[in-house]
C-alpha cells in the first residue's frame, strides 16, 4: 500500500512536471483524459498524499491521490452507486454538492449518517434527477481546503438549447502549505492576520490628497470609531493561498485547447475554502447559460464573480487563432487562479494585472445610501457612524426602507415566523437598512468599466409561473464578531442552536439579511433555493447564494423532501458557527 | 471560573476532536510577549511586559507579567492570574489575582480589570487592585497600532498608576504614582516575530518621589514575539 501510493506519487508529479505539453483535456463529450471517471458505479478512495504545490512539500487528502480529484461523470435518469473508501486517519466523508437526494445520502456527518469511520467503505445510491455542472467534497473538519473535492458533470436526458463544440470543466480552489487548523488558530487569535492590504499612514495621506483633510479624516474616524476595517475583503488570502486551477498553480497553468471558430463551453465550479474568484477572459465575452447547474436566459458578460461553492457554465466563442487568459483573480486582488484557453500549447496568452485592492463602501454596511446623499454634509463620515446602529446604540429607522428598485420584493408579505436570536459578545454590527442589491456587483466590481455579471442579470430559462406561492417566510440573520473571529446565525452559534424546522409540502421564502462586512455563501441541502432576482414568474434555481455585506436576498423553496438536512456559509472557517440543522417534518 | 476549568479538564481528558461539539471553538493558548527589550540606562535594565492565555472565545485564563531586571537581578516585577470573560463584542471583564514583587517585599492583591479595545482600535486595559494593607491600586495601559507599511508598525503606548496609601516596602506612593509613556517601531519578519527599537519616558510622582525619584528618557531594542 504505501509502495503503491509513492509510485501513484511519481506518476502524478511527473505529469505536472509535463505541465503545457500534457493538456489535461477534460473534453465532453470525448472524454479522453485520465482523470475523469464515468458510468454507473464508482469507486473513490479518499487518502493521503504527498504533493508540491508551493515549491515545498505538503501532506493533502485527496480523492483517488488527484487534486483536483476525479471530475464525475453521471447520466441524467442513471442510479448511480458510489463507493466511498476512507484510508485517513480520521473520519472522512463524501458530500454531493447541489444534487438532489435521499437525506441519508447526503454526506453530511452528524445529520446524515455517522461519517465513514478510518478504514471503512461507505456506499452511496441514489437516482439522478437533475443535469449540468455540480462539484463534491468532504464535509469533514478541514478536508476540504486539504484537496477533498472534484466536479460533477452530469449529462441531461435531453438535448440542451445551446451548442458548443468543447467542453472543460474549470474548478477553482485555494491551497495552503499550513495545516487548515492552524489557519483557523490564527484567525481565533488574530483575525487579520492574513491581512497584508491594511490602511497606512501612506494611503491616508493618499486619501488626503484625493479627498482632501476633513473628508478623508471623516471617512477614517468612521471606521475607526466602530472598529472595522473597509479593506477586511477577505479572512485568508494570498498571504498564504496558492490558488489552483484544476489542481494546478498559476505557474503551471491548465491548458484547454480549442480551434479557431469554436464554441467552447467551460464549467466554473468554486471548490476554494475561502476564496471568491473575479473570472474573466480578456478578449472574449462570456455567454452564461448556467448557473449552480441549471439552465438560465443566457446573458453575456466580460467577467463574472464565482462565490465558494457556485459553479456557472459559460460558453465562449474565440474566434481567432490566439491564446487567452482564464484569469480568476481572488476578491481582495492578492493571487490569481489562471489557465490557458489556447490553440497550441505553445502559444501562452498575456496575463493581466489583478486590479486594486478594493474598498467596502458605507453601503456595505447595509446603511442608507440614498438618505445620506439627500442630506449631504460636510462630514459625511460622521453622518454615517452616527446613523450606523451598533449594539450599544438603539437608533430606529423606520423611514429607511424606500421606494428603490426591489421594491416589489420589499412589499411582497407572507406570514413570518419568528425564530430565536440573541445579541451580545457574538455580534459586532447590525445592517440599519439593509437593502436587496441584486445588481450590485459587489465590492471591487463596481467601477470597472467590464459589464460584470450580477444575479439580476440571471432568470431561468424556464417558467416559474406556476410556482406555488410561498406559505410562510422566515428572516435570517448572518451575524459575527470580525475581532473575534466568531460566525452565527440570528446571533446563536450551531453549538447553541436548535434545529430550523420545515413542514413538508410547504413553499417557505428564506430572506436573509447579512450583518456582518463579509460576504457568505449560503448553501441548503436538500432542497433547491429558487432564487428571487426581479421577475417571479423566471426564479433562477440554485444551491448556493451569496448575501452580499450589508445585504438582503429573499428565496423560495419547495420543501418537498423530509429528513434532516444541513445549511451552511460555505466560508470553509465561517461554517463552523454559520450553520443550521434543518429538519423537515 | 468552574465552569472553564470544569470544560479545560474534560477537553485534555477526552482529548476531544476539532470537529466534535463545539468545533467552531477550539481551546487555544496564546503567548504574547509585547514587549522584551534593552534599555540605554545607566544601569541597562532589561523589561518585559507579557501575557499568555488559555481558553475560548469567551471565557478565558490569562496569566500577565511585566517587569524589570538589572545585571543584580530582578528589580521588580507585576503579575496577575485573572479570569476572563467576554461581556461585549469589544470587552473582557476579569478577576483574579496579582502579585508584586521587589528586592525587598512581596505583595498579593485582590483584582478586577476591563480589557478591550476602545473605539479607534485602543488596545486599553484597566486594572483595579486592593492588598489587605487596605491599598487599593488603579493601573491603566493604551496602546495603539500606526502602520507605516504593512510591516512596519509603531505603536505609541501610555501606562499610569496610581495608589490610594503610601506602601514603603513595595516603594509606592499614594496619589498618581508612575507614568510611563512609549513609542516603539517594530518590523514584522513574520507576524508573529518583529524586532523593535523605540523610545520610553518615565516619571514618578507624588509621595513616590520619596522612594524612586524617577524622570528617566531612554532608548531601546527588543523583540516582539508571540506564538
Amino acid at each position: 500500500m504505501q509502495r503503491r501510493t509513492f509510485v501513484k506519487g511519481i506518476a502524478a508529479t511527473s505529469v505536472l512536471a509535463l505541465g503545457q505539453t500534457q493538456v489535461e483535456a477534460k473534453t465532453l463529450p470525448k472524454i479522453s483524459n485520465k482523470d475523469t471517471l464515468s458510468g454507473k458505479e464508482f469507486f473513490l478512495t479518499i487518502g493521503y498524499k504527498k504533493v508540491n504545490i508551493t515549491g515545498s512539500t505538503a501532506i493533502a487528502t485527496t480523492v483517488n491521490g488527484q487534486l483536483s480529484g476525479p471530475t464525475l461523470l453521471w447520466q441524467e435518469g442513471d442510479t448511480i452507486t458510489l463507493h466511498v473508501t476512507n484510508t485517513l486517519k480520521k473520519s472522512s466523508s463524501i458530500h454531493w454538492h447541489g444534487i438532489i437526494l435521499p437525506p441519508e445520502m447526503d454526506g453530511v456527518p452528524g445529520i446524515s449518517y455517522d461519517g465513514i469511520a478510518p478504514g471503512e467503505t461507505f456506499t452511496y445510491t441514489f437516482k439522478v434527477n437533475q443535469h449540468g455542472t455540480y462539484w463534491y467534497h468532504s464535509h469533514s473538519g478541514f478536508q476540504e481546503q486539504t484537496g477533498v473535492y472534484g466536479a460533477i458533470v452530469i449529462k441531461p436526458k435531453r438535448k440542451e438549447p445551446f451548442t458548443y463544440n468543447k467542453d472543460y470543466v474549470i474548478q477553482l480552489s485555494d491551497w495552503s502549505d499550513e495545516k487548515p487548523e492552524s489557519i483557523y488558530r490564527k484567525l481565533k487569535l488574530s483575525s487579520d492576520y492574513y491581512n497584508f492590504s491594511q490602511r497606512t499612514i501612506g494611503t491616508f495621506i493618499d486619501e488626503v490628497k484625493k479627498k482632501g483633510l476633513s473628508k478623508a479624516f471623516g471617512d477614517r474616524k468612521m471606521w475607526n470609531q466602530m472598529r472595522m476595517s473597509d479593506v477586511d475583503i477577505a479572512d485568508v488570502t494570498g498571504y498564504t493561498y496558492e490558488h489552483l486551477m484544476n489542481g494546478q498553480p498559476s505557474s503551471r497553468p491548465f491548458m484547454a485547447l480549442f480551434k479557431k471558430g469554436e464554441k467552447v463551453r467551460l464549467r466554473l465550479v468554486n471548490s476554494a475554502a475561502m476564496t471568491f474568484f473575479d473570472v474573466r477572459i480578456p478578449g472574449l465575452k462570456m455567454t452564461v447559460v448556467a448557473a449552480d447547474g441549471n439552465h438560465v436566459k443566457p446573458v453575456t458578460v466580460d467577467e463574472l464573480r464565482i462565490g465558494v461553492a457556485e459553479t456557472y457554465d459559460v460558453i465562449v466563442h474565440p474566434k481567432k487563432h490566439k491564446a487567452y487568459a482564464i484569469f480568476a483573480q481572488s476578491m481582495e486582488r492578492t493571487g490569481y487562479a489562471l489557465g490557458m484557453l489556447t490553440p497550441s500549447s505553445k502559444l501562452q496568452a498575456k496575463i493581466p494585472k489583478m486590479d486594486p485592492v478594493p474598498t467596502l463602501k458605507m453601503v456595505d454596511m447595509g446603511m442608507n445610501m440614498s438618505k445620506m446623499k439627500m442630506k449631504k454634509t460636510e462630514n459625511t463620515g460622521m453622518k454615517c457612524a452616527s446613523a450606523m446602529k451598533m449594539p450599544s446604540k438603539d437608533h430606529s429607522n423606520k423611514k429607511a426602507i424606500k421606494k428603490y428598485k426591489w421594491a416589489t420584493m420589499e412589499a411582497q408579505k407572507y406570514p413570518i415566523t419568528t425564530l430565536p436570536s440573541a445579541k451580545g459578545v457574538q455580534t459586532t454590527m447590525t445592517a440599519m437598512s439593509p437593502k436587496y442589491r441584486l445588481d450590485d456587483p459587489g465590492v471591487g466590481l463596481r467601477n470597472t468599466r467590464r459589464k460584470v455579471l450580477t444575479y439580476a442579470d440571471l432568470k431561468n430559462r424556464y417558467s416559474t409561473r406556476h410556482d406555488k406561492k410561498p406559505d410562510r417566510e422566515i428572516v435570517l440573520h448572518l451575524t459575527g464578531n470580525m475581532e473575534r473571529y466568531m460566525w452565527s446565525i440570528n446571533g446563536i452559534k450551531y453549538a447553541d442552536s436548535k434545529p430550523l424546522v420545515f413542514h413538508y409540502g410547504e413553499r417557505l421564502r428564506i430572506t436573509f439579511i447579512n450583518d456582518t462586512m463579509m460576504n457568505h455563501p449560503m448553501h441548503l441541502h436538500g432542497l433547491w433555493s429558487d432564487l428571487e432576482t426581479g421577475d417571479d414568474n423566471h426564479l433562477v434555481r440554485k444551491h448556493t447564494v451569496i448575501v452580499q455585506p450589508g445585504s438582503k436576498i429573499s428565496y423560495r423553496v419547495t420543501v418537498d423532501a423530509k429528513g434532516a438536512w444541513a445549511y451552511h456559509c460555505h466560508m470553509l472557517y465561517h461554517m463552523l458557527g454559520m450553520f443550521r440543522k434543518v429538519v423537515v417534518v | 471560573m468552574q465552569k472553564l476549568l470544569i470544560k479545560l479538564t474534560t477537553i485534555t481528558l477526552l482529548a476531544q476532536s476539532l470537529y466534535a461539539g463545539g468545533a467552531d471553538d477550539p481551546l487555544r493558548t496564546m503567548l504574547l510577549m509585547d514587549k522584551f527589550e534593552v534599555l540605554n540606562n545607566s544601569e541597562a535594565t532589561k523589561e518585559w511586559e507579557g501575557s499568555f492565555y488559555i481558553g475560548y472565545d469567551i471565557d478565558k485564563l490569562y496569566v500577565y507579567s511585566t517587569g524589570v531586571a538589572t545585571n543584580d537581578g530582578l528589580e521588580t516585577s507585576e503579575n496577575e492570574l485573572v479570569y476572563s470573560r467576554a461581556i461585549a463584542p469589544f470587552w473582557d471583564i476579569q478577576a483574579g489575582i496579582a502579585y508584586d514583587k521587589n528586592t525587598n517585599a512581596s505583595r498579593t492583591w485582590g483584582e478586577v480589570a476591563i480589557a478591550g479595545l476602545a473605539p479607534y482600535y485602543f488596545e486599553t486595559r484597566a486594572a483595579l487592585l486592593f492588598n489587605n494593607e487596605g491599598n487599593v491600586g488603579l493601573r491603566l495601559d493604551a496602546e495603539y497600532e500606526m502602520l507605516f507599511t504593512q510591516k512596519l508598525i509603531l505603536t505609541p503606548s501610555f501606562e499610569a498608576d496610581f495608589y490610594t496609601k503610601d506602601d514603603p516596602l513595595l516603594r509606592l506612593g499614594s496619589g498618581l504614582s508612575s507614568i510611563e509613556a512609549g513609542l516603539r517601531l517594530r518590523y514584522e519578519i513574520r507576524r508573529e516575530f518583529a524586532p523593535y527599537v523605540g523610545v520610553t519616558w518615565e516619571k514618578t510622582f507624588g509621595n513616590t518621589r520619596n522612594y524612586d525619584r524617577v524622570n528617566e528618557t531612554s532608548l531601546l531594542a527588543g523583540l516582539r514575539f508571540w506564538f
